[in-house]
């Protein structure tokens, strides 16, 4: 604070200290936190890369049923430098939703979603949730066959809500078909959304700020032997993550940019043509398997289907799915935040990731023949483990002993 | 040291990345049951350092041109695109004037015909889609600009390549190579309607349009023997082009990328290591 300029701001307006406090050496951050820790950042990293590119891409693109396909050609071909954003944005979507499933992963595992950083979690998922409406209408812009055919599936299944299904799928059309009105308000709220998104990680960043970081241990920090400042260890850390992320990103962008895309989305929408099987994007397949579960012979349609159709219960069950995250911090009942110290959790943790993985699989194959029952199977286990395991396992289980502190733990292992 | 806990989790997160690659290696799974499995080509556009074989491109163009061209649009590629193949500022515009384009209005209001210029598109063979339809039958031959990176598994991908397919995976290149070589008599129980052909790759394996390649239908300057499966390859490789024209650079510039970064992250976790040196 030596430069006049500096300290006549700062008295006028205290940003600098605002700054420090926030992510510099005035906050103190827990001196255990591991690499799992680095996927926040990455997170934030993968939205910048997202908002700047798309801006770009927003100056040369033309949100038209006639001309939306060749414009987004003429961005790859005629536009310098057109296709490196492009790349950067089409695959960004993909490393954003990497970067936000681990660290939604990693809260799970280590229980950062408990008391006090419930709030916290809400607005995480609220993020997720916003993710997911911002990737959906951003995919629908190229006007490929899985653009077109995707939008119309996906805005389809609001049909299934009673009494005003229909007039809410008319709204979201503008139209009585997938159109150009469609493909006008997708635009505009794909550009609207990421501000949204921008507007709740501030909210997220501040909620964090309040008690800081959780850790590996789970416990508390309970005084300043337990923290150092975020810089530089955690700046340098968080650059080193970003790094190796943009390594691995750029590896894609440059040398496999379709590598997670759709063959046929190169192919200009055509309504009269459906492609052989209308595939969403990577990071929806999960939620897709648990949306086409929910058939007739269910097990668990069964005691609701007098209630209403197949179709709303999977719709219900695709947006419960993630909904219910939410309410995580209640669900489990535990008092032990991480896995580390909770010997059975930990298995069912890394039963629900290969279970959410199995699902993904089940959402890239056509419901034929096994599929079916294993995305049954897949899709009963994704509830059971958030409504029955959860809450039964932290009465039942007997957790390991908790380091007194995290310098105590740093010194002497628990095991 | 690996606390066991960590062990596990480490195991469970590998076991867990390899159902992640499966199910990204069979994501778009293959409709039809029986169709043929095209083989993988050593295209020269594969790899960190792949570029297109230019003559081989050249000779391509002349195949798209003579043969082609006469179903098949080529709406995104313009005469100055051919440049980047090694034609000659002087050989695009000669090309370029072969054919005419409806220009206008003038400046008395009439529309009037002029040479093609290198700024303008490949010509067309039909007027509009509608017509392309009513002379195939009732369905337009699909454009060609994107086809390599609209069929199959799309464009050139290193991961793709170097993994060799095996979660069935086919580089756009390689279906459309065997489609144009993969023509033959229908095996036994498979009936071919009037109109179609027998092509063991199409998924179906009925597809409407006839074997476009035979032996000399085009003569190459460069004396290469015009064989089907020569010719096949020229044009997959001037349609590779057409449909990723920026790859070379693309590669090129993904390389620096690739070596800046391996730079800039090592230094970076050498300072992190600095940094961190006096916690324990």
């Amino acid at each position: 604070m030596q430069n006049g300029v500096v300290k006549w701001i700062e008295h006028r307006m205290p940003i600098f200290s605002f700054i420090d406090h926030s992510v510099g050496s005035g906050y103190p951050a827990p001196k255990n936190l591991s690499y799992w820790w680095n996927f926040g950042s990455l997170a934030g990293l993968a939205l910048i890369i997202m908002i700047v590119s798309g801006i770009v891409l927003a100056m040369h693109y033309t949100p038209h049923t006639t001309l939306a396909f060749n414009s987004v050609e003429r961005i790859m071909r005629d536009v310098n430098g057109g296709w490196l954003i492009r790349y950067l944005h089409m695959n960004g979507g993909s490393f954003f939703f990497f970067a936000v499933f681990i660290h939604i992963f990693r809260g799970l595992y280590f229980g950062s979603y408990k008391y006090p950083r419930e709030l916290l979690w809400i607005i995480g998922v609220l993020i997720l949730l916003a993710m997911m409406a911002t990737a959906f209408m951003g995919y629908v812009l190229p006007w490929g066959q899985m653009s077109y055919w995707g939008a119309t599936v996906i805005t389809n299944l609001f049909s299934a809500v009673p009494w005003v299904g229909d007039s809410i799928v008319t709204l979201l059309w503008g139209g009585f078909v997938v159109d150009n009105p469609t493909l006008n308000r997708f635009f505009s709220l794909h550009y609207l959304m990421p501000f949204v998104i921008l507007g709740l990680v501030i909210v997220h960043i501040w909620a964090l700020h309040t008690f800081g970081s959780n850790n590996p241990t789970g416990v508390d920090v309970k005084g300043p032997q337990d923290t150092i400042p975020f810089h530089p260890y955690f700046t340098i850390k968080d650059l080193y993550g970003m790094g190796v992320f943009l390594l691995i990103f750029c590896f894609f962008v440059f040398f496999a940019p379709n590598y997670f895309g759709e063959a046929d989305n190169y192919i200009p929408a055509n309504p009269l043509a459906t492609p052989p099987h209308i595939v969403p994007e990577w990071y929806f397949l999960p939620f897709y398997a648990i949306l086409r579960a929910f058939t007739n012979d269910f097990v668990l349609y069964w005691p609701i289907s007098w209630l209403m159709t197949a179709k709303l219960a999977g719709v219900i069950a695709m947006f419960g799915s993630v909904i219910l995250l939410a309410l995580v911090p209640w669900l489990d009942t535990s008092k032990v935040r991480s896995a580390r110290f909770r010997p059975v959790y930990k298995w069912f943790f890394w039963i629900f990731v290969l279970d959410w993985l199995v699902l993904g699989l089940v959402g890239a194959h056509p419901p034929e023949g096994a599929w079916v029952l294993i995305g049954q199977i897949s899709t009963a286990y994704y509830f059971a483990h958030l409504l029955v395991i959860l809450p039964i396992l932290g009465v039942i289980e007997r957790p390991l002993a908790l380091p007194e502190s995290i310098s105590a733990s740093v010194t002497q292992p628990a095991e | 040291m690996m606390k066991p806990t960590i062990k596990t989790a480490f195991a469970a997160f590998v076991t867990a990345a390899a159902v992640s690659a499966v199910v990204l290696g069979t994501a778009p799974a293959q409709a039809a049951g029986n169709v043929a499995t095209p083989a993988v080509q050593d295209w020269s556009f594969k790899g960190l350092f792949g570029t297109f074989d230019r003559a081989s491109a050249q000779r391509g163009y002349k195949v798209y041109k003579e043969v082609c061209s006469a179903c098949h649009s080529l709406n995104l590629i313009k005469f100055r695109n051919l440049q980047d193949l090694g034609f000659s500022e002087a050989q695009v515009k000669a090309l370029a004037a072969e054919y005419e384009i409806q220009d206008g209005p003038n400046d008395d209001g009439e529309m009037f015909t002029r040479k093609r210029t290198p700024s303008d598109p490949l010509p067309a063979p039909f007027a509009n889609e509608k017509a392309a339809a009513a002379a195939n039958n009732g369905k337009a031959p699909p454009d060609l600009s994107l086809i390599t990176k609209a069929r199959a598994q799309g464009g050139d991908s290193v991961i793709k390549v170097s993994l060799k397919h095996p979660g069935g995976f086919t580089l756009g290149a390689d279906y459309v190579y065997a489609l144009l070589t993969g023509y033959g008599e229908p095996p036994a129980g498979v009936e071919v309607p009037d109109g179609g052909n027998y092509n063991k790759y199409f998924p179906g394996g009925v597809i409407a349009m006839a074997s476009p390649l035979a032996a000399d239908a085009v003569e190459f300057s460069d004396g290469t023997k015009a064989t089907v499966a020569q010719m096949a390859h020229d044009v997959t490789m001037f349609l590779s082009w057409a449909a990723e024209p920026e790859l070379e650079a693309r590669k090129r510039l993904g390389v620096k990328v690739m070596l800046f970064l391996l730079v800039l992250t090592g230094m970076l976790f050498a300072l992190k290591r600095k940094i961190w040196s006096d916690i324990h």
